[in-house]
């Protein structure tokens, strides 16, 4: 049984949607402290940092933190293909309407979606353990990992960790995706009971 | 007991007991000052720690030369902005690239009295662009830009002597004006060397028009009136239906030339002199002037190179009133006028006999209907003297003693110092009726309303600014500090707010809410933009090099350190150039450059500004160098050393900052 029209159409728009992610920001770290009172902030986008790097490097070298470069990140490289793969097999679960393609396509989102969150908190463990041993300032068993999402407190700064633009699209093209599926198996978990 | 000794008992008991009465009765005490501040007035003047003032008070510094800028109703000093004195803790007028600002036709002169604050307007509202203020010895503007309060551009004006009745500004700043206080000899060499005592066929006069270019904020002379030999104190600017006119203030019309205290006071009234510059502009642009001597340097600065340019200028277009009936005319003025205001409608023109007991006002109209019915008493060196009574709207009887200046609200209101009686007078303007007055601490001088010489007062306040403080703050030795008063005018009476203290003798002053000047606020200069010859835009750009006996060596500082810190190769005999380039990007963090035996002045380097310190070594040895402008934690590891060598040495010259790697 294929996959209600206004199904297909609502996941042809979700798998568009994916591609919010290849022009506006996916994450965004801010940080707040009594000395920066208009704050400083990082966004992640697919292919690289913005916001206040300089400033936060600037900042973190007293404590010895490697410097943010786009470079570390191998990952800036190949982000857009996942995005493309996972835009392009949203667009194909729409055409071809099979419940079994959207659920395959359910768990892509997931696999992205894990290996995305396990990549970022691999990165913020290093980025906060790891300290150059010359650095001028060192808090005995102090580490500056920061939070994967929500709130933590690192010394003199508050530190939020949230979804950007990008990140809210993901978060509804899955939960779109999710919905429709579990209506999806719904409707014809009925229909079979009425045949 | 004899007589004269009972006499002298008893009148002494009498004495004693009318003493101790008279202390004992409060009345009979004269009230302190502390009693005029009302409850209230704390909260009216209190800023909550991380709030903003609400107006930006731009205050002269006097005999410091400089602009110094308060936030009001605080009073707190926020700045101190160099101008046309040298400021060693900066570097400016020491470092390469500020000391063109101070140059002049006299050479370098590294400081002034500076009298006169004026905003920049544009539609006859101050618009928060700019600030003019004008040096009073070696006459000179200066333009302030509000983006960066640092000066932007200063001008030196030729054939004046004392350049008081200055900067004050034309409704879109057109123009600003400068008249000369003094008159002097002017021409060549033979014109100028003649007797003091020939002062009224030699001496002459002149009011010169500066036109600030709109983009670039540079300074020209566009033309100069040559007047008769009188001394020019004020002026302010038509506007509304006055607008293209200007008037200024004058005195010593008697010609004196010595003892002016006496020889200048003896006429009943001086002038105050009308301008019609539109017609001024109109002969200046067909070609009716004439270029005369008068040698001048016009001094830009370059945001871009960061460094000054300067501009010599051999000779000024002069207009001859003589030849152009029309342009000037004289108004009688009781008694030495100094304050020459013009009301927020443009319809009258305060004029303030500082000897007089009694406020004249001029109608515009008037003085319209004055000119073409052709109603002069006369001429004065050859320009036609209107009928006092007939351009006059009024007088103001019997307001105080010794009126100064004239400022104005939104409502009608003129608030008016008085230097002898010690006080502000408030009075309307079209019924020359005195509605309050209020003591000041004392011997007001100039007095400010945010807004209160232009078109739209933005009222509020009233600032008196005093020539005297005994007693008002805690006395450091002979020499006490400035002082203004803030008074409150919302209210029916004036009501005495706040004293704050202020750095130089402070004369006039402006003020414009912060709105206005707060959004264009410069925040770092950009490190690509930076066009400096000798900048380093990186670590990796940082050298030294040998020219002759000069050395250069690019720097950069960056939290916390120097690149190079360590050089060595430099020779007794060498002129040392530091050209230090602050690499940070960040508002807030300038790095300071100091090396010891440094004889001109330590440099504060903005974040992407580059400024350059000349040192000549005076003996062989290491020596020091370091920040001087906390930077961060590590601000005292930010140093370095340089190694000078005896002439003859053959030390290669080298600069390096050597990093010592991990766990060594």
């Amino acid at each position: 049984m294929r996959l209600h029209p206004v199904s297909r159409v609502l996941l042809a728009l979700a798998a568009l949607a994916l591609g919010i992610n290849l022009v506006m920001p996916i994450w965004r770290i801010d940080l707040g402290a009594p000395q920066y009172p208009e704050g400083l902030y990082l966004q992640i986008f697919h292919d690289r940092f913005a916001g206040d790097i300089d400033k936060i490097n600037g900042l973190n070298h007293y404590i010895g933190m490697a410097h943010i470069k786009n470079e570390m990140f191998p990952e800036f490289e190949i982000m857009r293909y996942a995005f493309y793969l996972l835009m392009a097999w949203g667009l194909v679960t729409a055409l071809i309407g099979r419940r079994a393609v959207l659920l395959s396509w359910l768990f892509a989102i997931a696999a992205f979606i894990i290996w995305a969150v396990w990549d970022m908190y691999a990165w913020g463990y290093k980025y906060g353990h790891e300290l150059d041993p010359r650095a001028a300032i060192k808090v005995e068993g102090m580490a500056y990992q920061p939070p994967l999402i929500g709130h933590k407190q690192l010394l003199n700064f508050d530190a939020w960790s949230t979804p950007d633009v990008g990140g809210w699209a993901l978060f509804f093209t899955s939960a779109i995706a999710t919905i429709i599926f579990v209506l999806e198996w719904r409707r014809s978990h009925r229909a079979a009971v009425r045949a | 007991m004899k007589r004269p000794l009972m006499l002298t008992t008893g009148t002494l008991t009498l004495a004693g007991l009318a003493f101790v009465l008279v202390n004992s009765l409060p009345g009979c005490r004269p009230t302190t000052t502390q009693t005029v501040v009302t409850g209230d007035a704390a909260a009216k003047v209190y800023v909550k720690p991380g709030t903003h003032d609400e107006f930006y008070n731009f205050v002269s510094g006097g005999f410091s030369g400089q602009l110094a800028v308060y936030g009001l109703p605080s009073g707190r000093l926020l700045r101190e902005v160099p101008v046309f004195s040298v400021d060693p803790e900066s570097g400016y007028g020491y470092s390469e690239e500020t000391k063109g600002m101070l140059m002049t036709s006299s050479g370098f002169i590294p400081w002034d009295d500076s009298h006169h604050p004026e905003l920049s307007q544009t539609d006859g509202v101050p618009d928060g662009k700019w600030c003019f203020i004008n040096g009073n010895n070696t006459p000179r503007i200066a333009l302030v830009d509000l983006g960066t309060f640092r000066t932007k551009s200063i001008i030196e004006i030729p054939n004046s002597a004392g350049n008081h009745s200055s900067p004050f500004t034309t409704g879109n700043s057109e123009y600003v004006v400068a008249g000369t206080r003094f008159s002097v000899p002017m021409g060549d060499d033979a014109a100028r060397d003649v007797s003091i005592s020939t002062y009224k066929e030699n001496f002459k006069g002149n009011v010169s028009f500066i036109h600030p270019d709109p983009g670039t904020g540079r300074m020209s002379i566009a033309f100069q009136i040559a007047t008769p030999g009188v001394n020019f104190d004020l002026s302010h600017a038509g506007k509304g239906p006055s607008e293209g006119w200007f008037f200024f203030s004058c005195y010593n019309t008697e010609q004196a030339y010595s003892l002016l205290e006496v020889n200048a006071s003896q006429r009943d009234k001086d002038f105050i002199m009308a301008v019609n510059w539109k017609l001024a502009e109109q002969l200046a642009k067909d070609g009716k002037g004439t270029r005369v001597p008068g040698k001048h340097y016009s001094n830009w600065w370059n945001e871009e190179t960061h460094s000054a340019e300067t501009t010599v200028h051999e000779d000024v277009l002069q207009l001859d009133p003589k030849d152009h009936p029309g342009l000037l005319y004289f108004m009688p003025c009781p008694k030495s006028p100094h304050g020459c205001d013009v009301d927020p409608t443009g319809k009258y023109i305060v004029g303030s006999g500082k000897l007089a007991a009694l406020i004249p006002v001029f109608s515009f109209e008037k003085i319209q209907k004055a000119i073409a019915a052709n109603d002069v008493e006369g001429d004065f060196a050859g320009i036609p003297v209107l009928k006092y009574e007939s351009v006059l709207h009024g007088e103001v009887k019997k307001p105080g003693l010794g009126p100064l200046h004239t400022e104005f609200d939104a409502n009608g209101n003129a608030y008016t110092s008085f230097f002898v009686s010690s006080e502000i007078v408030k009075w309307n303007v079209e019924k020359l009726e005195v509605v309050d007055r209020v003591p000041t601490y004392y011997s007001i001088g100039h007095l400010m309303v945010p807004g209160g010489d232009s078109k739209k007062p933005w009222g509020k306040y009233v600032v008196a600014y005093n020539k005297i403080t005994k007693d008002r703050y805690l006395p450091t030795g002979p020499e006490l500090t400035q002082s203004a008063q803030l008074y409150s005018i919302d209210g029916d009476k004036m009501e005495l707010l706040l004293d704050f203290p202020t750095t130089g003798e402070p004369h006039y002053a402006q003020a414009i809410p912060a709105d206005l000047v707060k959004p264009r606020e410069v925040k770092f200069f950009k490190i690509e933009e930076n066009k400096h010859p000798f900048v380093a835009k990186g670590e990796k750009e940082t050298k030294v090099e040998r020219r002759g006996k000069e050395v250069h060596v690019w720097m950069t500082t960056i939290r916390s350190h120097f690149a190079p810190d360590n050089i060595e190769g430099v020779k007794l005999g060498d002129e040392v150039y530091f050209h230090v380039t602050n690499l940070e990007q960040d508002w807030d963090v300038p790095h300071g450059f100091a090396i010891k035996g440094a004889a001109n002045a330590e440099l504060l380097v903005m974040p992407g500004e580059t400024q350059t310190l000349k040192w000549i070594p005076t003996r062989v040895g290491v020596w020091p160098m370091y920040c001087t402008d906390f930077c961060s934690a590590l601000h005292q590891e930010m140093q370095g050393y340089v190694r000078v060598s005896p002439a003859n040495s053959t030390v290669p010259l080298k600069g390096e900052t050597v990093s010592v790697d991990a766990g060594v």
